[in-house]
C-alpha cells in the first residue's frame, strides 16, 4: 500500500516535470514544423493532438524525425536524441491525447497466427519476408530493424503512408503473434546456410545446383581428354 | 552334412599345396613401370581421406545434425572418391593407343540383297494417298488435341460468364471470417476487406477492398452520388491489369506532405484514386477498379446497392461493349 501510493507520488511529481522538459525540446527542435502550440502548420507538420505516446515514441526512437525538410519521406535513422530526451518529448506529447505506446509481448505471440496475419495485412508492401519493397512513390522500408515495441507501434500509429490497425482489426493478442513473426524473420533459420534474401531452402538448392552443375562441366573439361 | 565334411577335408587337403605354375604369358603391352611409385600412396590417402570423411558425417550426424557441416563432409568424401578414380585413371592405368583396321567386306552379296529387301519393302502399299490421308488426320487430331487446352485461358462464345458477379442489391458484406461488416468498423486510413454472405469467396467477383475517405475529397463520377455512404467506398479487389488481388494502401497521415491516398497492386504497381472512383493515377492497367455501390442497413451493416459499375477483372475483347 505504501509502495503503491510512493509510485503514484512519484508519477504525480516526474511525469509532469518530464513533460514540461519536453515541452522545452520540443520548442527547440520540433515547433518550426508542429507549430509552438503543437496544432500543426499547413503544409509542413500535423497537429499533434491525439498522435499520442505511440507515434511519439515511433518517430524519434527509429530517427524519423526531426526531418530536414517536412516534404522528405521519413526514413529510419539514427535517433537524433538520447533515450532520456525522447522519454521527455514522449511525455510532453503523450500529454497532449492519444494512443499510449502499446504493450507488445511477442513471446506470448503465434508465430502461425503471426504469419496469416502479416500474409493478409502487411506483405502486399513489406514482403513476406520482411524485407520492405516499394509502393508508388514511396518506400516501404525493411522492418527488420525494428524493436517489437516499434513495430508494435507502427501498426496501432500508422506512420507516414502506412495504413493503421486499431484493436478492432488485430487485438493485442493477434499483435503479439504479428510481432513474433516479424521477430522470427530477423533471424530465420536458413538451413542452406546461404540465405538468398531468406526466401526459403528452395532457391537455395536451386543456386547450389546451378553452381555444382557449372563446377562439374569445368572439372570434366580439365581431367578429360579430347577424342582425337 | 556328409558332402560339407568332404568339401573341408578336400580343402584342408589342398591347403598348403602350391598351385602348379603357368609360365606368364607375354605381356601385351609394353612393359612399362608406374610413373612414380608415390602414386599408389597417394590413391591410400585419398581413399583413407574418404574413409575419414565419411566417419565425420556419421558423427555429425549422431551430435547435431547441422546441415552445412553434413553436406561439407560426404560432398568431401564423394569429392576425394574422384580424386582416387582421377589418379587411378591418369597414373596407374597404363595408357596405350591401339588401333585395328576394319576387316574387307566378306559378305557382299549379301549386303546387295539386305538392301533389294528394304527398297521391296515398301511395294505392299498399294493405296498411298488413303496412307497419307489417315497420318493427316492423326496429325490433325493430335495437333488439336495440344491446342484444346487454350480453352481454359476464357470463355470464347459465351462471354456472359464474365459479366456475373454475386453481388445484388441488400447483399451483406462480410469480413474473411464471415462476421458481417458494420459501417463505423471502417475507420479512416485503413484497408478492409470483404466479401459477398453466403457466396463463394474463390469468385472472380466475390472479394472487393473498403476504404473510408474524408468526406471533402470524395469526387466519384457522375451518377454514383450515393455510392458512399459515410465516405466509405468499395471497390472490386481483383487488378483490372492482370487479376492480381489489390492489397497496397497508401494512406498519408498528413496529406500535405505526402503522396496521396492510393489503392495500389503489388505485382505491377497500378495505382487507383479511391476518392474518384479508382481513377488510374499509374502503372499498367487500362481502366479503373469496378465500383460497387454501398448502402447501410437499418441496423448499421454495410450492404451492396447493387453491382458492378463495370466488369470485373482483367481486360478483354468484350470489355468496353457493356
Amino acid at each position: 500500500m505504501l509502495r503503491a501510493s510512493l509510485v503514484l507520488l512519484a508519477a504525480l511529481v516526474l511525469v509532469p516535470s518530464a513533460a514540461a522538459d519536453g515541452r522545452q525540446l520540443y520548442l527547440e527542435g520540433c515547433a518550426s514544423c508542429h507549430g509552438v502550440d503543437a496544432r500543426g502548420i499547413e503544409g509542413r507538420g500535423p497537429d499533434l493532438h491525439g498522435a499520442g505516446a505511440a507515434a511519439a515514441d515511433f518517430y524519434l526512437s527509429t530517427g524519423r524525425m526531426p526531418l530536414a525538410e517536412p516534404t522528405d519521406q521519413p526514413l529510419r535513422a539514427d535517433p537524433e536524441y538520447s533515450r532520456g530526451e525522447i522519454d521527455q518529448l514522449v511525455a510532453y506529447i503523450g500529454s497532449l491525447g492519444g494512443p499510449p505506446i502499446p504493450d507488445v509481448h511477442p513471446e506470448q505471440g503465434s508465430v502461425s497466427q503471426g504469419l496469416e496475419l502479416f500474409s493478409e495485412n502487411c506483405a502486399g508492401c513489406h514482403h513476406m519476408t520482411a524485407a520492405g519493397g516499394i509502393v508508388t512513390n514511396v518506400v516501404a522500408p525493411s522492418i527488420w530493424g525494428a524493436t517489437p515495441t516499434q513495430v508494435a507501434e507502427a501498426i496501432r500509429v500508422g506512420p507516414y503512408v502506412m495504413p493503421h490497425f486499431g484493436a478492432g482489426r488485430i487485438d493485442d493478442a493477434e499483435l503479439n503473434s504479428l510481432v513474433s513473426y516479424v521477430e522470427l524473420t530477423k533471424n530465420p533459420d536458413d538451413r542452406g546456410g546461404w540465405a538468398l534474401g531468406h526466401v526459403g531452402p528452395v532457391p537455395e538448392g536451386m543456386v547450389a545446383w546451378l553452381l555444382a552443375g557449372a563446377v562439374l562441366v569445368l572439372v570434366a573439361r580439365v581431367i578429360g581428354n579430347r577424342a582425337r | 552334412m556328409k558332402r560339407w565334411l568332404i568339401a573341408f577335408l578336400m580343402l584342408l587337403l589342398g591347403r598348403g599345396q602350391k598351385p602348379r605354375q603357368l609360365p606368364p604369358p607375354d605381356p601385351v603391352l609394353d612393359a612399362e613401370p608406374p610413373r612414380s611409385p608415390g602414386s599408389e600412396l597417394l590413391v591410400v590417402v585419398l581413399l583413407l581421406g574418404a574413409a575419414a570423411a565419411a566417419i565425420v558425417f556419421v558423427v555429425v550426424y549422431a551430435l547435431s545434425a547441422n546441415t552445412q557441416l553434413l553436406g561439407l563432409s560426404m560432398g568431401g568424401a564423394l569429392v576425394l572418391l574422384a580424386a582416387v578414380f582421377y589418379v587411378i585413371a591418369k597414373r596407374l592405368v597404363p595408357q596405350a593407343e591401339s588401333d585395328e583396321p576394319y576387316p574387307q567386306l566378306i559378305h557382299q552379296p549379301e549386303q546387295e540383297e539386305v538392301a533389294r529387301t528394304f527398297e521391296e519393302s515398301a511395294s505392299r502399299l498399294t493405296r498411298k494417298r488413303l496412307l497419307v490421308v489417315a497420318a493427316g488426320t492423326a496429325g490433325t487430331a493430335l495437333a488439336v488435341a495440344v491446342v484444346t487446352p487454350l480453352a481454359s485461358l476464357g470463355p470464347i462464345l459465351d462471354t456472359d460468364r464474365l459479366y456475373r458477379s454475386p453481388w445484388s442489391r441488400g447483399r451483406r458484406l462480410v469480413d474473411a471470417a464471415g462476421k458481417p461488416l458494420k459501417a463505423g468498423e471502417v475507420i479512416e486510413r485503413s484497408l478492409f476487406s470483404a466479401f459477398p454472405e453466403g457466396a463463394d469467396p474463390k469468385d472472380l467477383a466475390a472479394p472487393i477492398v473498403l476504404v473510408r475517405v474524408e468526406g471533402d475529397d470524395l469526387d466519384l463520377p457522375e451518377g454514383r452520388e450515393n455510392w458512399a455512404p459515410g465516405g466509405i467506398v468499395a471497390y472490386s479487389k481483383i487488378c483490372t491489369h492482370a487479376a492480381c488481388a489489390v492489397s497496397l494502401y497508401r494512406a498519408p497521415l498528413n496529406e500535405p506532405t505526402a503522396p496521396k491516398p492510393a489503392l495500389i497492386c503489388p505485382c505491377h504497381f497500378s495505382t487507383f484514386d479511391p476518392a474518384k472512383g479508382a481513377e488510374v493515377l499509374f502503372g499498367p492497367a487500362g481502366r479503373p477498379l469496378p465500383q460497387l455501390p454501398l448502402e447501410v442497413d437499418g441496423d448499421g451493416y454495410l450492404v451492396a446497392g447493387g453491382d458492378f459499375s463495370g466488369p470485373v477483372g482483367p481486360a478483354w475483347w468484350g470489355v468496353r461493349k457493356r
